[in-house]
């Protein structure tokens, strides 16, 4: 399938540019004098490029800062630091009506279906308020057109336009979402683990939806999930964040077939395959421990604590996300090999 | 529930659409649609809902009922209240009182119709004006948060913390008018002005609650600015508690009316209400009980019809209990 | 309506020959005020001792329902068991007394849950909880009860166990959380451990470690496990044998191998084609249509038939008993052998 939508645009272009983006959150003590007391690191450090109509997976565990992007990018959150452009235009320089402007060109899916709706809100509304917000994005005649055609878009009947969200279930209700988040035609939709609280028979549904749309309207995700599987699947591009940071990215082949990371690999080790044949055969790497508190990480290596490589040096130096002489890819690994 | 089959309908089709991979292909789904056509609305929605249910229609006849009362009472008695003569002193029901008499031998239905107005009047208004406060208080302080909700929450501490009793005493004894809509209009401020508080603390933690809702975020993210935030996803979902503390506070501001009048600070004699009348036929409850018990339903029933009625309309605006 | 009952009755109820566990055509239904769900329509599995069976369903299917008739923790009303019988080493619990249940609830069976933040009380060291068991129904001191925790704790390999022993639930990390539950479910040595979801709220590699720390424990204290999930790639890992579930029924069962190799139900297949899988990278997943029923409105004959692809007159027309595939498989559909054979291709 071509991209009539964005012909002008050049795929492959960068569309969004991220640069050593930090988000530290105050701990504080006290009601009326409050004083602060210590910072949880929930993105330490993050740069990356997102190329028109790509799909960058970003995996991780609970705690690893991914959610915490996301909302930075939307500019849900204040970044402590750091810059990020989209399509050249600094995207937390913005503010007021060019905020509102650049907000058009990215949208975000979120994870939960059922909190992510207004629920005294009809779905002709939901997917009419970006209308309403950004009146010249579509003159107000032809506004419940806009809002049928969407729902056509992601498979919904256009006719269910007055019900509640409660009357749909949960994959409907991710579609709703989805169709909310076109609406204004962006360029870039960040999606927060869109399937993660769906079944798994409607799961693949939703996926194939997401793939379809940015075949047809060129679209570029930034995929964001703890599910390996799904990421590599959608995904053309995969960063790995632990604590904070990226610790490897590269292309999905790069990152599932040749990870130099260890921590990357012990994630692809750990995730269950569906496929009995190969529960004895598998050389498991088993992880000692939990994710250390992002608010107390580890110096130097974040991840030295449960590396089973870690040595002195990795307590001492911060290693770099550079090309790593095992695999040119980046990976911040003192001891970056491929596995055996 | 016919609901469940047209969207399984229309998942269906959904499903049928991605293996195909035709991304116009039009969306046909036979008989099954029910609903199509124009935008509805939350009221309207709320409205067709409302029609069916008994509760309502009750609650909201003895709401008429008794603000019809208000308005023209003379429509539902053709007795005097004022006409008292001390010879029927605690006359029993006959044809021309249907209720009989009270202590000072005035009609005690028609003191209680006559007194609707008043007790109507200081409730409602109070109730109302109690919301507006609390509206604006818990939602500035519960959608701002840091030192607004530090200063506001402190401020509600502080009314919270004076006696209701005492203040409207020390404030209604600055009133020395006897015009019954100045008293009216003092009750109502100083009932309303000290009585907020609860609903605020209400509505403050329901917003709270919906701030933090995806959906906010959603339109945030859409570019939606504070004052449509709140006017469009966190009130109408902060309402519900909100009106059903009001419908409570309400009945407790009619009741507190009444108590201010038996203390002589609230409304005075040549002005009818339900509080005068139940405090003086509490004194002589043992002689009689009627000129008690008239006022006491006529008070109780208004309560329960405005509780009721609220109830009922924060379930209609509730689109998950439909 | 007909259901199938997998087992044949044993003529006496003696555990010898028997079962371990064993479910048998139950029927569950949840009243509510908008009418009658039915959740659970003629269960039937059955357990030995030492060995794993996943239960795998998604949600609705009545996977974790059956779990909780088990273990007698169905909250009545709503829930109304219709029929069946669960038969725990002969004996049916449906017909025992709460006493006698609750001998058997903790003692021989037990269960962890998905939510181990929830299941634990936020006010008490999880000592002195997992403590509370072993004082209340094993009549233990004060002193053994601690001992005893201390040990638990080193069982399901909490670190420094003797030092954590005051820690409240909150101090602990997610899959810290779930090793204090499953401590406790193993308190009293249970025979039979039943595991709902227990990885689901956790990070990969945590996930990774409560699995095998599961597959440990059965191992080396002879229990035998249900494992209920909705996770295809968990149940790989562990499972001996899987009961797939659907619209409170079971529509396939088999050794997890041949299930996996190919599966002789549609909805089966359908699950197993639309996961995207790790070690392939496919253009474009195929999917299952539609979305499961609703409990109050199950359609007629076979539940899936809206969603099939093989589905043909006679699903909509007849509810498929269990056909026997052999090798102990068996599959309530129609089409069970053509199906099987389409997957095995």
């Amino acid at each position: 399938m071509t991209a009539p939508a964005s012909a002008a645009k050049v795929r492959g272009e960068t569309v969004l540019k991220v640069e050593n983006l930090v988000k530290h959150f105050p701990i504080s003590r006290g009601v009326v004098f409050q004083r602060q007391i210590g910072a949880v690191k929930a993105v330490d450090g993050v740069s990356f490029e997102l190329r028109r109509g790509e799909t960058l997976g970003i995996v991780g565990e609970s705690g690893c800062g991914k959610s915490t992007l996301a909302r930075l990018l939307m500019r849900l959150e204040a970044p402590t630091s750091g810059r990020a452009t989209l399509e050249g235009r600094d995207l937390f320089k913005a503010s007021g009506g060019e905020l509102r402007r650049l907000r058009r060109n990215m949208q975000m899916v979120l994870q939960d279906p059922y909190t992510s709706l207004n629920p005294r809100m009809t779905v002709g509304d939901i997917i009419g308020e970006p209308f309403e917000i950004h009146p010249d994005a579509a003159p107000k005649g032809s506004r419940q057109r806009r809002v049928q055609e969407l729902l056509d878009v992601v498979g919904l009947n256009p006719e269910h336009i007055n019900r509640y969200p409660h009357q749909f279930s949960g994959g409907q209700r991710q579609r709703i979402g989805i169709a909310r988040a076109l609406a204004l035609k962006p360029e870039v939709i960040v999606c927060d683990e869109p399937v993660s609280a769906l079944d798994v028979s409607i799961q693949a549904q939703v996926i194939n939806l997401l793939e379809e749309l940015q075949d047809e309207l060129g679209l570029s995700y930034i995929f964001i999930a703890h599910d390996l599987s799904v990421v590599r699947h959608i995904a053309d591009r995969v960063a790995v964040m632990y604590l904070g940071r990226i610790i490897e990215i590269g292309t999905e082949d790069e990152i599932y077939e040749r990870a130099t990371h260890p921590y990357t690999q012990a994630l692809l080790s750990a995730a269950p395959v569906p496929d009995p044949e190969l529960r004895d055969d598998r050389s498991m790497i088993r992880l000692v421990g939990d994710v250390p508190s992002p608010a107390d990480p580890p110096s130097g290596c974040h991840f030295r604590t449960r590396c089973w490589k870690a040595q002195e040096v990795c307590a001492r130096e911060d290693p770099q996300l550079v090309p790593r002489a095992a695999d040119p890819h980046p990976s911040a690994c003192h001891f970056a090999e491929l596995r055996g | 529930m016919s609901d469940f089959e047209t969207v399984a309908a229309s998942e269906n089709q959904a499903a049928r659409r991605g293996p195909s991979g035709e991304p116009g292909a039009p969306n046909q789904v036979g008989g099954t649609s029910t609903l199509a056509g124009k935008p509805r609305s939350l009221a309207g929605d709320a409205w067709r809902d409302l029609r069916r249910k008994p509760i309502f229609w009750i609650s909201l006849l003895l709401v008429l009922l008794f603000t019809g009362m208000a308005a023209v009472p003379g429509l539902f008695t053709s007795n005097d209240p004022a006409d008292c003569v001390l010879a029927r002193q605690h006359a029993g029901p006959s044809a021309g009182a249907i209720f009989g008499y009270d202590f000072q031998g005035c009609d005690t239905y028609a003191r209680a119709v006559y007194g609707t107005r008043a007790s109507l009047l200081v409730g409602a208004l109070s109730a109302l004006l109690t919301g507006v406060i609390a509206l604006v208080v818990g939602m500035l302080a519960g959608f701002f948060g840091r030192w607004v909700d530090a200063v506001l929450s402190r401020v509600i501490d502080v009314v919270l913390g004076i006696p209701l009793l005492l203040a409207a005493i020390v404030l209604l004894k600055r009133v020395s008018s006897d015009s019954s809509t100045v008293r009216i209009a003092a009750i109502i401020f100083v009932l309303a002005v000290l009585g907020w508080t609860t609903a605020a603390r209400v509505v403050r933690s329901s917003v709270i609650t919906a701030k933090e809702q995806d959906y906010v975020a959603a339109a945030r993210m859409l570019g939606a600015g504070n004052g449509r935030i709140m006017w469009r996803h966190i009130l109408p979902n902060a309402l519900a508690p909100a009106v059903v503390v009001l419908t409570i506070a309400l009945g407790s501001f009619i009741a507190a009316e009444a108590t201010l009048s038996f203390l002589g600070i609230g409304l005075k004699d040549p002005t009818i209400s339900w509080g005068q009348d139940i405090d003086t036929g509490r004194v002589h409850m043992r002689e009689s009980a009627i000129p008690l018990l008239v006022p006491s339903t006529f008070l109780a029933l208004t309560v329960l019809a405005f509780i009721m009625l609220g109830d009922a309309i924060r379930d209609a605006f509730d689109p998950k209990l439909r | 309506m007909t259901h199938s009952v997998v087992q044949p009755t044993p003529a006496s109820p003696t555990p010898e020959g028997g079962h371990l566990l064993e479910v048998r055509d139950l029927h569950v239904e949840f009243r509510t005020g908008e009418g009658v769900a039915k959740v659970i329509n003629g269960v039937s599995y059955h357990l030995d001792a030492g060995e794993t069976l996943a239960v795998l369903g998604e949600s609705g299917s009545g996977k974790s329902v059956t779990a909780q008739a088990i273990m007698g923790i169905l909250d009545t009303p709503p829930a109304v068991i219709r029929s069946g019988e669960i038969r725990y080493r002969g004996r049916d619990l449906l017909s025992q007394s709460e006493e006698e249940r609750r001998q058997v609830r903790g003692k021989e069976i037990a269960m962890i849950f998905q939510d181990a933040l929830s299941a634990l009380n936020p006010t008490f060291p999880v000592g002195w909880q997992i403590g509370e068991t072993l004082r209340q129904r094993a009549g233990m001191s004060r002193g053994d009860a601690r001992r005893r925790a201390v040990e638990l704790m080193d069982l399901v390999k909490i670190p420094a166990a003797a030092k954590r022993l005051g820690d409240y639930p909150h101090q602990f990390s997610g899959g810290m959380r779930q090793r204090v539950m499953i401590a406790m479910a193993l308190a009293m040595d249970p025979k039979v451990l039943i595991a709902d979801e227990p990885t689901t709220a956790l990070d990969v590699t945590v996930q990774a470690q409560i699995m095998d720390l599961l597959a440990d424990l059965r191992r080396d204290l002879d229990m035998a496990m249900i494992l209920i999930t909705h996770d295809l790639g968990v149940v790989a890992g562990v499972a001996d044998r899987i009961a797939v579930m659907y619209a409170g029924r079971i529509v396939e069962h088999a050794d997890v191998r041949s299930l996996y190799r190919a599966p002789a139900h549609p909805y089966t297949k359908g699950l197993l084609e639309s996961i995207p899988r790790m070690d392939q990278r496919g253009q474009k997943l195929s999917t299952i249509r539609g979305l499961p029923p609703n409990l109050m409105r199950i359609p007629s004959g076979c539940p899936f038939h809206p969603r099939c692809p093989y589905a043909q007159q006679v699903c909509v027309d007849v509810v498929p008993h269990d056909l026997v595939l052999g090798d102990g498989r068996t599959s309530a559909c129609h089409f069970a052998q053509e199906v099987r054979d389409d997957s095995a291709r």
